[in-house]
């Protein structure tokens, strides 16, 4: 428990906590008061600052997501995310599942083969292992993401940075995704291999990977739900990043209601596997409809 | 077939199999057809939450490939089993398993009839308890998947020939899971699929001049 200086009194007499009633006023005194930039706004449209989501759309995700910290939200089909790496440090380990049939998530491995390509970048669509489209990538402003290395444990983070659990300075993004996951009922066994955002990695002709680091601050991404979908991140260091310090900062998550790509946008028509997957989905959307 | 061979399989083309590799005992995977790919996934026999993570094992490595020395972790980043001996000298870790799903996205709905490696996995890891759940990236043995510079990647030609084999040594107890890969569509099985022979010794047959198959 954390709490201000001013709750810390030397004597009972001076305690702003003594008694219940004084407590009440101690616990409800602390919105107003607060100046945390790390935080979530509910409702989502209280969100101060209004400069990048476009006019019209309602926000009903709207949260900056502190280095260390993860998050995790269910939006129906059609929502687009925003994510903002607001000083440049931030990078955002995703996990993709269909809401409500969490079996069905995000195949890393099916979403670069299927595509023929490794490297995320807009126009890129996040597959599910049932041969759906789960999200496609609308805006990218980084270039700079990973899908080869996936989330850090806590194993690997006791190795670099001397500790990796979740109430240390330097958590582990698995340990994380396994408290998102635990929220939404799921499991260990139910995370996915994961991708990066806003930290890359190419890999030569050998197969050597060499870290690219990030894109810079305010580079955002832009990801629409092509399905129901429960989103997980955890904002937390690259495996491969080779500093020495945990180095991490903020990311900004905001989302509003959109809808889903539709047979006459670029998107669908723009690859054979796209068409296909896009399909699939809604398919599968309309037969439970 | 030595004193020292605790099981030798022939897995026919397009079938799976799965065994049980204790710790220290070593697992062979013998191309005996050349260029066909074996997908392949391991859980640890006493908590199967702790499976391969490919994303692991390439992180830890810094490096795509699979060759005589990788090490092969899990979800918690731990060593799993360690690649002893291979002839082929390069095997995926990104392309994952075939599945009918995947099928109708590579090639159209004409393809979901066909046979694919994900019914394997489901039907044989049902023995042990495994489920979709269980289900993750896979390593793909004897399969050639480069990555371009601009990131293309793709299934090509296989580097392997009949006979390569793979060694590996199980860090504990491990279930070994097995797809014979039955694609038809794409060259990692040289557009034929053919048996693979799985072997599980007490010692590394190819450093005691176990010889190949």
């Amino acid at each position: 428990m954390t709490g201000s200086a001013s709750a810390q009194a030397d004597t009972p007499e001076d305690s702003a906590t003594a008694t219940t009633y004084a407590a009440r006023d101690h616990a409800r005194a602390q919105e107003s008061a607060a100046t945390v930039a790390d935080r979530s706004w509910v409702p989502a449209d209280t969100f101060p600052d209004t400069t990048d989501h476009p006019e019209g759309q309602r926000l009903v995700w709207a949260e900056t997501v502190a280095g260390g910290g993860y998050a995790h939200k269910v939006l129906a089909p059609g929502a687009v995310v925003e994510l903002t790496d607001l000083e440049g440090e931030s990078c955002a380990q995703l996990a993709l599942f269909w809401a409500g049939r969490p079996w069905e998530r995000l195949c890393v491995a099916d979403t670069v083969k299927v595509q023929w390509n490794a490297y995320l970048g807009a126009g890129a669509l996040l597959l599910s292992d049932q041969g759906r489209a789960l999200a496609s990538l609308d805006l990218d402003e980084s270039g700079r993401h990973d899908t080869f290395c996936g989330a850090a444990t806590a194993e690997q983070n006791r190795e670099r940075f001397g500790d990796g659990e979740p109430w240390s300075a330097t958590p582990a993004a698995r340990e994380l995704l396994k408290l998102a996951a635990a929220k939404n009922d799921l499991a260990p066994r139910d995370l996915p291999p994961t991708v990066s955002l806003f930290k890359g990695v190419k890999a030569d002709p050998d197969g050597r990977l060499r870290w690219t680091g990030g894109a810079g601050a305010g580079a955002r991404v832009r990801i629409r739900a092509e399905a129901p979908l429960l989103v997980m991140l955890a904002n937390t260091p690259h495996p491969l990043d080779p500093r020495e310090d945990y180095t991490v900062s903020s990311l900004r998550v905001l989302a509003w209601k959109d809808r889903p790509t539709a047979p006459d946008d670029p998107l669908w028509e723009s690859t054979p596997e796209i068409r296909r997957a896009l399909s699939n989905t809604a398919e599968f959307l309309g037969a439970a409809a | 077939m030595s004193a020292e061979t605790v099981s030798e399989t022939v897995v026919p083309a397009r079938a799976p199999w799965s065994g049980l590799v204790r710790a220290g005992q070593f697992l062979s995977i013998v191309d005996l057809g050349g260029n066909q790919a074996v997908d392949f996934l391991l859980y640890d026999a006493a908590d199967t939450d702790l499976r391969y993570s490919a994303q692991n094992t390439v992180a830890a490595a810094g490096a795509l490939f699979l060759t005589t020395g990788s090490v092969l972790r899990d979800v918690e980043h731990r060593p799993m089993a360690t690649v002893t001996a291979d002839d082929c000298g390069r095997h995926d870790t990104i392309g994952g398993a075939c599945s009918k799903e995947s099928n109708t996205l590579r090639y159209g709905h004409q393809a979901w009839g066909q046979h694919a490696c994900v019914e394997n996995f489901l039907h044989e890891g049902a023995r042990w308890g495994l489920g979709k759940r269980d289900l993750t990236g896979n390593v793909n043995w004897f399969m050639n998947v480069p990555v371009e510079d601009d990131g293309c990647l793709g299934i090509v030609d296989g580097l392997s020939a009949p006979g390569l084999q793979v060694t590996m040594r199980a860090e504990r107890d491990l279930i070994a899971l097995i797809s014979n890969c039955p694609q038809i569509n794409n060259p990692c099985n040289a557009f034929d699929p053919t048996p693979v022979k799985a072997v599980v010794t007490a010692a590394d047959r190819a450093t005691e001049g176990g010889g190949r198959a």
